[in-house]
Order: C-alpha cells, then sequence, then structure tokens
C-alpha cells in the first residue's frame, strides 16, 4: 500500500515526486517505458520560456514565471546544465508592432522580468544573424535553456535518493475505486494507494476518464525539428521566436545547451498518441520558416530530425487539481508548453495540494542537492590523468564525436535509475548523438550494455521493449 | 613532453603507407597514433576480396591487403600506439593524445601527416522522413556488426544508396541469411564501382532501383517497413510513384565524410567540395609541415591509390624533416582549375620546383560520361587529351603530369582539367 502513487515519470511525474519526496510518504512513480523522460518530455524545444505567452490569469502563465524563476536555483541544486541566454520574438513589418506590443503587454501582466522592445539596430546588434526584414523585436533576457533529458533525470535520481519508488515497464491499465484510496491495475500486476497523481502525459485524459464522469480529451499535436552539427550552433547566441500564431508559438531557432542549433517545431494536430515520426512536409516547412527569421541558415548541417507530441486540452491551460468526482486523485494533466520550463512550479504545486489534502510532515533529512555524472572534459589535464590512473575507461573513447569515454558510459548505465537500453545511454551521457550519429560508437555501447546486464549482444535494445537492435548471428537461418 | 620527426594520426592504410615510405625515406624517428584495437583502419571489416589488384597485381581481402603493411611496419620497428585518440593537434604541432594506459599525454612533432579516414554520412544528414526506430543503420556500421561480431543486423533489408560499402553489403547480408529486397539510389547512375554491382546485386538478383529514395520509414520500436517513390531530376519525389518494402532493417550508403574535426582545429584550410585539407603537390595543407593522405583528403574507392598517394605523403614529410622540400614561399605555384565535368582535383596548386618528376593529379567526374576526352590545358595550350570510354562519379579518375613540362613555361600559370565530348 502506497501513500501516493505518481502515474509517468516525465519532467512533471519527476518534479511532483522531487517535490513530494520532502514529506514522509511512501511514494511510487510508476512508468510504462523503461526509463524516465520516454515521453514528450524528450522531444521539446527545451526552452525556459520567460512567460509572455500564456493568457494573464492562466495558471500556465502563473507557473511558467515561477518556474522560469525558480530554474537558475534548482539547475545548481540538482547539477543540470541551464543557460538564460535570452530570447528574441520577431516582428517583420510595422503592421505587426500592436502584436509585439500586446505581447509584452501581456508578459508585464504576467509579472515577466526585463522585458523590453527593440528597434530593428538594437536587435541587428544582439543578432547580427536575423533576417534582413527584422523591424523590431520582444527581448526577454531571463529566458533560457535547459538539457531536457538531464533536468528531469535530475529531478528523478533526488526524488529516489529521498526514498521514492520507481517501477518501469509498468502501465497502468484501469483503476478502482476503493474505499480508502485506488486499486491500480497495471501490465505488472496490481498496487494500492491512498492517494494518486496523474501525469501521464498524453494519455493524461484516459487515465483521468478511469476514475472520473467529467471526461476530459487531449489532443496530440506534433511539433518537428531538425537539429544542426555543433559548427552551426553559434549562428544564433539566443532563442528566436516569429510572432506566436493560434497554434502555437511558431518555428523557433535557437542554440543547445550542447552547442547544437534546433530549428522547429511544426504544429499539426495527429489521431496517433505514439505519432512521433517526421514527415517531408514538415521538415520543409522547419527548414523554410526557419530561414524567414535567421537569414543564411546552414540547413545543409542537419545531422537528424525527430518529433514530439503536446497534449493539447481544449481549455489551452495546464490542469493541476483534484479531479471533482474523485477525492484523492489529482490531475497534472495538459501540460503542454511551456511544461518544460514550469515544471518546478508544476512539483511545488501538486506537492502544495497533496500536502494540504493529506497533512504531511516534512522529513528530518531531506536530501535537496544531487551531484550529476562526472564530466572528464571539465578536468584539467592533471586532474583527468589522476582520474585515468583510478579508472582507466575513462581513458577510453567510445564516442568519437561527441568525446564520451567507456568511464562515462559505465556511470550512466551503473547509476541509480540507470540506462538500460542504447538511447538511455544517448540521453544520459550524448554518446550516439553528435554528427555520426552512433556510426562508429552503437556497437561498442552495445557491447558495454551486453556486459554490464549480464546478457548476450542479442537482447540490447534501442529503447525497451520490442526495440532489439540484432535480428540473430550470421547464418542462423540456414 | 615525447619528440618525433613524424608523428602520423591514424593507422589505416593511408597511416600505414606514409610510415613505411617515411622510413625508407630515412626518418628514424615515426610515431603511428591508432585509436581502434589493431591497425589497418576500415580494411579490417572488408572482409571481402579485390584490395590489391593495381599494387600487388593479385586480389586480396581487406584484411590480407593491410597485413602486408602491418608486417612491414612491424619489420621495419615503426613505433606506434593503438587504442589512442588524438584529441587535438596544435598548429605547432604540439599533439595530445589519450589512452587507458598513459593517461592524457602530449607529443610535439616536426612534421604531421593527417591519415584519420573518413566517417558515414547519417540518416539525419539526408533528413529522411519517418520513424526512428532499431533497425537503421549505415551501412558500415552493418559491415561492422556482421564482419567482426557475427551479429545480424535485419532479416528483410532495403538499402538506401548504392555505394560501395551499401553494394558489398547487400551480397554479405544474403550471403549470411538475409533477404535484400533492394537497393535505391537518388542518382541516376550507382555511386558504386561497375564491378561490385555485378558481383554483389546483379549476381544475386537485388534490384537496384535508380532514381528513387526513402520518402517514409515505418515502424515504432524496430523497423516494419519502409517507403520509396521515384524522384524527378531535381532529385524530388514524384507524388503517385510510391512503393511499399515490408521490412525490418534499413541500410544506409549514402556518402562518406573525412574526419577533419583535428585539421579544422588546428587551423587546416579545407575545400569546400571534398571536406578534405587543400593541398599542393606535396600533399602538403595549408599549415606548413602538415600532409594529408587516403580518406581524410578525399574518399577514394579504391586502397590501391590510397597507398600510392599516402607513400608520396611519407616521402614529402621526410624531406620537408630533412630540410630537402625548398619552402612554398620561395617558389613559383600553379593553380590547378577544375573545368568542365571536373567536381574537384587534388593537389588544388602545383609548385613544379617541389614536384617528383611525374605527378598524379586525382579528380572525380560530376556526372556519367561517355567515349570523352580528359583533357589538360596549360594556360591556353592543351597538353594532355586521353580518351575514356566511360567515365562516372563513383570511379576515381587520374592523369599525370610531369615536372619537365611544367618548367618549360616559366610565364604560364594555370593548368585546367576538363572532360571534352568527342
Ligand atoms: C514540440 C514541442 C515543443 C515543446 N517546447 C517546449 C519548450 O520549449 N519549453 C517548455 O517549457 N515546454 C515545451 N514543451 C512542452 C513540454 O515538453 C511538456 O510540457 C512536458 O515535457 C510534459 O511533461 P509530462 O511529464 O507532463 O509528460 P511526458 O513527458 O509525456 O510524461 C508522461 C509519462 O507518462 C507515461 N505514461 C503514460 N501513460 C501511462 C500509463 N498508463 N501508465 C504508466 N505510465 C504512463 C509516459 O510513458 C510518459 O513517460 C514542448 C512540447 C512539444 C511537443
Ligand atoms: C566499407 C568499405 C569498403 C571498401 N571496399 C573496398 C574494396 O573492395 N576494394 C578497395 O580497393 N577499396 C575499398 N575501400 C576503400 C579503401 O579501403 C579505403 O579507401 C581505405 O581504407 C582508406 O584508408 P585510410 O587509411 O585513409 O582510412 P581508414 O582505413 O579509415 O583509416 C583511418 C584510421 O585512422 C584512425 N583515426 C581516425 N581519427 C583518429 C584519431 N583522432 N586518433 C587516432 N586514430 C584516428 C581510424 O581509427 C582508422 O583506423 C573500401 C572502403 C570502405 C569504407
Amino acid at each position: 500500500m502506497y501513500d501516493i502513487i505518481i502515474i509517468g515519470a516525465g519532467v512533471s511525474g519527476a518534479a511532483a515526486a522531487r517535490e513530494l519526496s520532502r514529506y514522509q510518504a511512501k511514494i511510487c512513480v510508476l512508468e510504462k517505458e523503461e526509463d524516465v523522460c520516454c515521453g514528450t518530455s524528450k522531444a521539446n524545444s527545451a526552452i525556459v520560456h520567460a512567460g509572455y505567452d500564456a493568457a494573464a490569469g492562466s495558471l500556465k502563465a502563473k507557473l511558467n514565471v515561477r518556474g522560469n524563476e525558480l530554474m537558475g536555483r534548482l539547475s545548481e541544486e540538482l547539477d543540470f546544465p541551464f543557460q538564460r541566454i535570452g530570447s528574441l520574438v520577431l516582428c517583420f513589418q510595422e503592421a505587426d508592432l500592436p502584436k509585439l506590443q500586446a505581447l509584452y503587454q501581456r508578459g508585464i501582466e504576467n509579472g515577466v522580468p526585463k522585458l523590453r522592445i527593440l528597434d530593428r539596430e538594437e536587435t541587428l546588434r544582439l543578432e547580427p544573424n536575423l533576417s534582413e526584414d527584422t523591424f523590431a523585436s520582444l527581448y526577454a533576457p531571463t529566458a533560457g535553456i535547459v538539457c531536457p533529458f538531464e533536468l528531469n533525470l535530475a529531478l528523478a535520481e533526488n526524488a529516489y535518493a529521498n526514498g521514492t519508488k520507481f517501477q518501469f515497464h509498468t502501465e497502468v491499465q484501469s483503476i478502482e475505486r476503493l474505499e480508502k484510496g485506488y486499486l491500480l491495475h497495471t501490465s505488472r500486476g496490481e498496487l494500492r494507494t491512498r492517494y494518486v497523481v496523474n501525469a501521464a502525459g498524453l494519455y493524461g485524459d484516459e487515465i483521468h476518464n478511469m476514475v472520473s464522469q467529467k471526461k476530459l480529451k487531449l489532443t496530440a499535436r506534433r511539433g518537428e525539428y531538425c537539429l544542426l552539427d555543433k559548427t552551426a550552433g553559434t549562428h544564433v547566441r539566443r532563442t528566436i521566436f516569429p510572432l506566436p500564431d493560434k497554434m502555437g508559438k511558431g518555428i523557433l531557432v535557437t542554440p543547445t545547451v550542447h552547442g547544437n542549433l534546433l530549428l522547429g517545431p511544426t504544429a499539426v494536430n495527429t489521431e496517433d498518441k505514439e505519432g512521433v515520426n517526421t514527415t517531408l512536409e514538415g521538415l520543409a516547412l522547419v527548414s523554410e520558416r526557419a530561414a524567414r527569421s535567421v537569414k543564411n541558415l546552414p540547413v545543409r548541417q542537419v545531422i537528424t530530425s525527430f518529433a514530439g507530441l503536446r497534449a493539447h486540452e481544449e481549455g489551452d491551460d495546464f490542469i493541476i487539481e483534484e479531479v471533482s468526482d474523485a477525492k484523492g486523485f489529482f490531475d497534472c494533466i495538459g501540460i503542454e508548453s511551456p511544461g518544460i520550463a514550469s515544471c518546478p512550479a508544476i512539483g511545488e504545486r501538486v506537492a502544495a495540494l497533496l500536502q494540504k489534502e493529506m497533512d504531511l510532515k516534512k522529513k528530518d533529512h531531506f536530501i535537496s542537492a544531487r551531484k550529476g555524472r562526472l564530466n572528464p572534459n571539465a578536468l584539467s589535464f592533471a586532474e583527468r590523468n589522476a582520474l585515468i590512473r583510478k579508472q582507466p575507461a575513462y581513458g577510453n573513447i567510445i564516442c568519437r564525436c561527441e568525446m564520451i569515454s567507456e568511464g562515462e558510459i559505465l556511470e550512466a548505465v551503473r547509476r541509480p535509475l540507470g540506462a538500460k537500453s542504447l538511447d538511455g545511454v544517448k540521453r544520459r551521457t550524448r554518446s550516439g548523438m553528435g554528427r555520426c550519429q552512433g556510426g562508429f560508437c552503437s556497437p561498442k555501447v552495445m557491447e558495454i550494455l551486453a556486459r554490464e546486464q549480464q546478457t548476450g549482444l542479442q537482447e540490447i535494445t534501442k529503447s525497451g521493449g520490442s526495440s532489439k537492435l540484432l535480428a540473430g548471428t550470421n547464418k542462423d537461418a540456414f | 613532453m615525447k619528440n618525433y620527426d613524424i608523428v602520423i594520426i591514424g593507422g589505416g592504410p593511408a597511416g600505414l603507407a606514409a610510415a613505411i615510405s617515411a622510413r625508407e625515406s630515412k626518418i628514424e624517428s615515426i610515431l603511428i597514433l591508432e585509436r581502434d584495437r589493431e591497425l589497418g583502419g576500415i580494411l579490417n571489416q572488408c572482409i571481402h576480396n579485390g584490395f590489391g589488384l593495381h599494387t600487388f597485381q593479385e586480389e586480396l581481402t581487406g584484411p590480407e591487403y593491410a597485413d602486408r603493411f602491418i608486417c612491414q611496419v612491424e619489420e621495419k620497428n615503426i613505433a606506434y600506439k593503438l587504442n589512442t585518440i588524438v584529441l587535438d593537434i596544435t598548429s605547432e604541432k604540439v599533439i595530445t593524445a589519450m589512452n587507458r594506459e598513459e593517461g592524457l599525454f602530449q607529443t610535439q612533432a616536426k612534421a604531421v601527416i593527417l591519415a584519420m579516414g573518413c566517417r558515414e554520412r547519417p540518416r539525419g544528414a539526408l533528413n529522411i522522413p519517418g520513424y526512428r526506430p532499431a533497425g537503421i543503420y549505415s551501412a558500415g556500421t552493418a559491415q561492422r556488426l556482421v564482419n567482426m561480431e557475427g551479429c545480424l543486423p535485419g532479416r528483410e533489408v532495403v538499402i538506401l544508396g548504392s555505394g560501395d560499402i551499401g553494394l558489398i553489403m547487400a551480397r554479405r547480408l544474403t550471403l549470411e541469411g538475409a533477404k535484400v529486397q533492394a537497393v535505391a539510389e537518388l542518382m541516376p547512375y550507382s555511386g558504386g564501382l561497375k564491378r561490385n554491382i555485378v558481383q554483389c546485386l546483379n549476381d544475386y538478383d537485388i534490384p537496384l532501383k535508380l532514381s528513387h529514395t526513402v520518402i517514409d520509414i515505418q515502424g515504432k520500436k524496430r523497423v516494419e517497413g519502409v517507403t520509396l517513390a521515384a524522384v524527378d531530376a531535381q532529385g524530388k519525389p514524384i507524388p503517385g510513384t510510391e512503393e511499399h518494402y515490408a521490412c525490418d532493417t534499413l541500410l544506409l550508403s549514402v556518402g562518406l565524410i573525412p574526419e577533419n574535426e583535428l585539421s579544422r582545429g588546428m587551423g587546416v584550410e579545407l575545400n569546400s567540395v571534398t571536406s578534405g585539407p587543400k593541398v599542393d603537390e606535396s600533399l602538403e595543407t595549408s599549415l606548413e609541415g602538415v600532409f594529408a593522405c587516403g580518406n581524410v583528403l578525399h574518399v577514394h574507392d579504391l586502397v590501391d591509390f590510397v597507398s600510392a598517394e599516402s607513400a608520396a605523403a611519407g616521402r614529402n614529410a621526410a624531406a620537408y624533416v630533412k630540410g630537402e622540400l625548398p619552402g612554398r614561399a620561395s617558389v613559383k605555384k600553379l593553380f590547378l582549375r577544375h573545368g568542365e565535368g571536373v567536381r574537384y582535383t587534388v593537389p588544388e596548386t602545383i609548385c613544379p620546383e617541389r614536384m617528383d618528376e611525374e605527378l598524379t593529379v586525382r579528380f572525380r567526374v560530376s556526372r556519367v560520361y561517355q567515349s570523352c576526352y580528359i583533357s589538360a590545358y596549360f594556360d591556353h595550350e592543351r597538353i594532355r587529351h586521353k580518351k575514356r570510354q566511360i567515365m562516372a562519379p563513383g570511379e576515381m579518375e587520374d592523369i599525370k603530369l610531369t615536372k619537365e613540362e611544367l618548367l618549360k613555361y616559366p610565364d604560364r600559370k594555370q593548368i585546367t582539367i576538363m572532360i571534352e565530348e568527342g
């Protein structure tokens, strides 16, 4: 019997778990995939928005501004990459100036600090590679970028360090209401809990509808991206947006925390909640629109493309509340953008709601800090040599593009909530994320995984489940 | 910090041949740095035969060909370090490398030979739409899995790109028990050697679909199928020509990119067509005393030419160390221009005073040519006119120039290589 079960180990579930782990309670996070950060949290723009986009008074606006404010300290506490690089919304003609001003006004109402409208010259001085058509811009110096994988992982690892259980490959299939609490039927058996937090991302509606008569519907809205090589990474220094439209914030151009350049996303509704495929039209639109904002974009330097799905709810706002006809059951859904930016505040809010409801008491020894994995590239020559002498695996480079050593991969596999698959290693270490996209390193990473898991190469997967990388051995068909 | 006369980055066929010829040119202090667990480079995974026809007049497998060079390196006591990756080279030729035993260390070289080879272009570089499941491999990665680990990456395979590795893998996978359904090629001609099309596709009834590409990949966890479509002259898919293939694997053989991160880092100028360093007749890059050869310079299809080119680089580096290579500033420089039908030339400049009696200029043509001539003009005078029955971008061409003829006209400035119709 748990006190609280959290469904979903994306940033929302992980942030809720981390904040709730401050209290004396028996908590478990259930995740249907093999790892944290396998849903929307792994494929997005990773922008910590300043907070001028959402309608004044909305939960999105409130939590975005609060999340942005918290992100700096959180990144130090939990040791994940976050850079406050600032963002610019561009306006290309005088006629659109009122729209820019409206955005500015909304930002002021939402409480976004340091917003400024810049004229053409000021804008181009900040970003010389912007389009010649640039007329003015809204500058938000508090906007930033994070590594979404590391953010998600850091929150989860810290919750784990504070006693939260994580159960992977565990899909919640139906929920029964009990006298006191809930019985969850999962792909791995039944689990009882007094309280439930529904942070199931795109499936949040289905989970909600299992317990409530007030049915909800989430629509998957696909966003496609192109990622460019690091040689293009400084083409712009800030996140560059066009003016937003009714489908969203438009196609942006931004550096990533790892020094690549990211272009996207598109915004197209799809029926398929697993429909993270890219399309010819989508990718073409990304290049075309990105080039409207930024000139001389080296689009030939693309190293990969990908897509993510927003969990869009009709009310166009986050839903974080106790379900009115299901006592003790809390929704944390409709978390589309700015869910990454807001997650520190989402965690805070979920924890506050449950604390009040359950009258939770603080733990005496909450561990607030988490140390990220060792980064040998940040060490001095002498320090690195000392490390290699102690652990020679740090002297063996596995991923040649990103210069990731065997030592780093081993740490990613061996840590609590460690990597189990090629993608798990990739999200943690960046091995395979560079310009050759795993051509050199995947066979070697597969070998390391097989060795660590004491299994054969044939068992290694790309992302758990049926995503086996190999089909058999030579001539086994004869 | 240890000092060497010549440090060679990469112990593939290029690095090995360069080391051997530098030693034959009486350089004692040579070091080869190789990041893999053995010498031989990409040849170690090329277990098919067809190597060495030019160099040894026999058909060897890749490992056999490499072994002939490795034996010479051993006999000549040339120093090498394995499992050692070069992380950085400064313009002053200080090399930072790393391995498990020594950790990070630095060496100072008088001359550096860049021989890092190339890597494969990934799916992303083509922006192929669709899902991103398990079962998408570059052909070279699949080659490593099959030939070195004994693993079969898939059972029902479609190959995109008709580069040599893709063609070779079509045959290999068939022999290992997989079914290769088709090889699709974007261009109206194959990017590989003619002999590979005959021996790897035709002999096994594997269809080659020219002017086709992959426009969608299906399967959320593992590849379940791909959609091919015909493309127009601009390479754009033609609606209505889509064909679906049920398969569990997509191999990509869509080009090789010289690995020049180190070269770029040290400030070597690169050629935008080859993605390799700009070099002169001595295979010396824009940095004095830094030479380049093999696939890092431009992608080769025949290892024999890699060996020949690299032997020259080794000789020239030796001459440089011994002070026998005249400084570039002191001698006349001719420019090589690539004219009609020629995509690039290696080298790009020639100092006749520094060259051997004969110089091989290598290049690729930009499309398929039949019954045409390779011509060389020295300013306005045509000095070569060589008939070729057939030329294709997949097969490297060459033309030889002599020192004597280039020295004959001191006023002339430019050599143009071009393709001329009959
Ligand atoms: C294209 C795009 C761009 C975006 N850009 C930004 C941005 O720049 N800045 C920003 O702040 N936000 C951005 N977002 C939004 C942000 O990515 C999301 O708000 C955030 O990732 C949502 O996190 P989550 O934890 O709610 O959902 P998810 O990450 O999807 O996590 C939900 C988890 O629940 C699991 N689950 C589902 N059903 C079950 C079940 N039945 N049983 C067990 N587990 C289950 C899933 O497997 C999944 O792991 C973007 C989103 C998209 C799609
Ligand atoms: C798959 C394939 C099939 C082929 N088939 C044929 C054929 O049938 N017949 C034929 O004649 N030719 C064939 N070739 C062509 C020929 O084999 C290659 O052109 C030749 O191997 C290139 O030699 P290289 O030394 O330049 O590069 P490579 O063989 O790639 O060697 C480069 C070496 O440098 C090392 N290196 C790179 N960076 C670093 C660093 N930072 N630190 C330390 N070491 C480093 C690499 O590990 C590698 O060992 C084939 C090539 C390939 C790729």
